[in-house]
């Protein structure tokens, strides 16, 4: 089983990321869930979503304190909230940043990490004129671990956003392509 | 065929209503609310249900709506959770009473105070002697599932009465997991059309709901008493038939690797499911426990759950209460667990803990600690006294 931790701002869209992901896997025939922090969410406020993928049935439906994987989908959460606390020896971690995965790592003080990283606001800005980064963001995660096609994804992420489907995939796309994993 | 589907559980709730083909649907939409009675209302506003939507100022009146809809012969549906179930209460005596098949999906959810609407069990414990038939659903198929039974349960001819059916709130509400959801054509001779005994009819005007002076309401309550006890074996008809044509079966006492267990959990609920999850890690360990859902609340399955508990290997049941009895025996659950025990012989020790209050998530750990008191109260012989009757919370900041 995998358990992904989405870290990003009220209004962003991390709920929506945790969804596409399960949604895939389950037409995966994965098993999959995505569910929220339940607390009291906020515009612009720290929050959290999560999904979990596994090929046989999901019974835990406890929350997720040690993920192995942690994605974050704004840059300015990194020194606002522990992005890495509870990460499991040898996970992953993607965010969104112009650096490069190398000084992460130092900066995150986690060399044991995998991290993946993409300049997902600018490529969001170029390709939906909005800084919303929660499909982009998708699109680094499964450059760096291939959780599910991209295809089944795709078709959930057109499904989501009828009216900006293709802005939203070609921006999916390109993170998939430029994402620096290390 | 069902289609297997990633949907979120309040979502597929609204669509079994949907399949039940409402007639009407009478809910408060805020606060606490579940996308339920949200996706309802988007169905009705669409033209996807023809259906009254009722919307009102209060639960209070929502209820009130639901029971005279029901009264005027329709099929009805609601949805709440917490303080607005709690606003009911008044009205939600008044369904079983006057025999109205209302269903009710209910988001179980804490009572305030402090003010909390995250999950426990204390709302539908509040309404535990209502008169309402009452089922726990542990995960969103069930939930799903169970909403579907509870119109042909309830809208029985031999049975009458409103049904709730309970589901964890947020845990599972939020939640978006893999589900099969039935074709319309496929559950729709499963659930044929409502005949209602007597209905409100101004042509043909009788009067439901009067005062029942001293001399009737004793007989009255009698047979409030009667229907809800032989509504038994038609919610044991509709299960085999919905396994019969569906193949899910459902239990009014379901257990999990009880069958050489010596010490097992007993829970209502999503939390059963990860109680399994704990079950397996001990028994990895060598240690003979399982898990015993009581999944029928009322009317309470006391043959099915002696079947399980007594003169079998259980030695221990650890009873876990979703919330407090304030000053009383530490969970309702406990109490009618232990009450149904109590004039058998050979029976298990029985002891409680409470855990999972407002919203408090339980962790895998937390669970092996349910069984370990289980274990110690084995161990030391004791499920009386001034110690364990004290009120045990699992997870607790000291």
């Amino acid at each position: 089983m995998v358990e992904i931790r989405f870290h990003g701002r009220g209004g962003q869209g991390a709920v929506t990321s945790a969804e596409l992901l399960a949604l895939a896997a389950i037409k995966e025939g994965k098993y999959a869930q995505a569910f929220p922090a339940f607390g009291a969410e906020r515009r612009g406020a720290p929050v959290l979503a999560f999904t979990r993928i596994s090929d046989e049935v999901i019974k835990l439906r406890t929350g997720i304190y040690h993920p192995d994987v942690v994605i974050v989908l704004d840059p300015s959460l990194v020194k606002a909230v522990p992005v890495v606390a509870g990460l499991k020896e040898g996970g992953l971690v993607v965010l969104n940043s112009k650096k490069g995965p190398g000084d992460w790592k130092k900066e995150l003080g986690r060399d044991d990490v995998q991290v993946a990283s993409v300049d997902a606001t600018s490529i969001a800005m170029e390709e939906l004129g909005v800084p919303i980064t929660n499909v982009v963001m998708l699109g680094a995660l499964l450059k760096a671990k291939p959780l599910v096609d991209l295809e089944p994804l795709e078709e959930f992420i057109a499904q989501r956003f009828p009216r900006i489907a293709e802005q939203e995939i070609k921006a999916f796309r390109r993170a998939y392509q430029e994402a620096r994993v290390e | 065929m069902a289609k297997r589907t990633g949907i979120e559980v309040s979502i597929a709730i609204a669509e079994a209503a949907r399949q039940a083909n409402v007639d009407v649907v009478s809910a408060y939409p805020i606060t606490p609310q579940t996308h339920i009675v949200e996706h309802l209302a988007q169905l009705v506003a669409d033209g996807d249900l023809d259906a009254e939507y009722i919307t009102v100022e209060s639960e209070h009146t929502a209820m009130s709506a639901c029971v005279g809809a029901s009264a005027a012969g329709a099929r009805v549906f609601t949805s709440t959770s917490s303080q607005g179930l709690a606003l009911m209460n008044e009205i939600v005596y008044l369904a079983s009473s006057l025999r109205t098949p209302v269903v009710m999906a209910l988001a179980n959810r804490s009572l305030s105070g402090p003010i909390s609407i995250w999950n426990d069990h204390s709302d539908v414990m509040n309404e535990r002697d209502t008169g309402w038939i009452s089922i726990f659903a542990n995960n969103g198929q069930e939930a799903y599932d169970l909403t579907l039974m509870a119109f042909r349960i309830g809208e029985d001819r031999r049975v009458m009465l409103p049904v709730m059916i309970n589901f964890d709130g947020f845990i599972l509400t939020h939640v978006i997991e893999p589900m099969y959801i039935f074709d319309d054509e496929e559950i729709a001779d499963f659930i044929p059309p409502y005949e209602p005994v007597c209905v409100l009819d101004t042509d043909n005007p009788i009067t439901m709901g009067p005062v029942g002076v001293p001399d009737v309401y004793t007989e009255a309550k009698k047979q409030q008493e009667i229907a809800i006890r032989e509504s038994r074996p038609i919610i044991e008809e509709v299960f085999e038939e919905f396994a019969q044509r569906y193949g899910r079966r459902y239990e009014p006492v379901e257990t999990y690797k009880a069958d050489d267990a010596e010490i097992v959990l007993l829970a209502q609920g999503s939390v059963i499911e990860a109680a399994e999850v704990a079950v397996d890690l001990l028994r990895e360990q060598g240690r003979k426990v399982g898990a015993v859902e009581l999944r029928l609340w009322r009317p309470f399955p006391f043959d099915a759950l002696r079947e399980v508990l007594c003169g079998t290997s259980i030695k221990q049941v650890v009873v876990l209460d979703r919330c407090i009895s304030f000053g009383g025996p530490i969970g309702p659950v406990l109490s009618e667990v232990r009450s149904a025990l109590y004039l058998e012989k050979d029976r298990p020790m029985v002891v409680g803990v409470v855990a999972g209050l407002g919203g408090r998530d339980i962790s895998l750990e937390e669970y092996v600690e349910m069984f370990d008191v289980g274990e110690e109260c084995l161990r030391t012989g004791k499920d009386s006294g001034e110690e364990t009757d004290l009120v045990r919370i699992v997870g607790l900041r000291e």
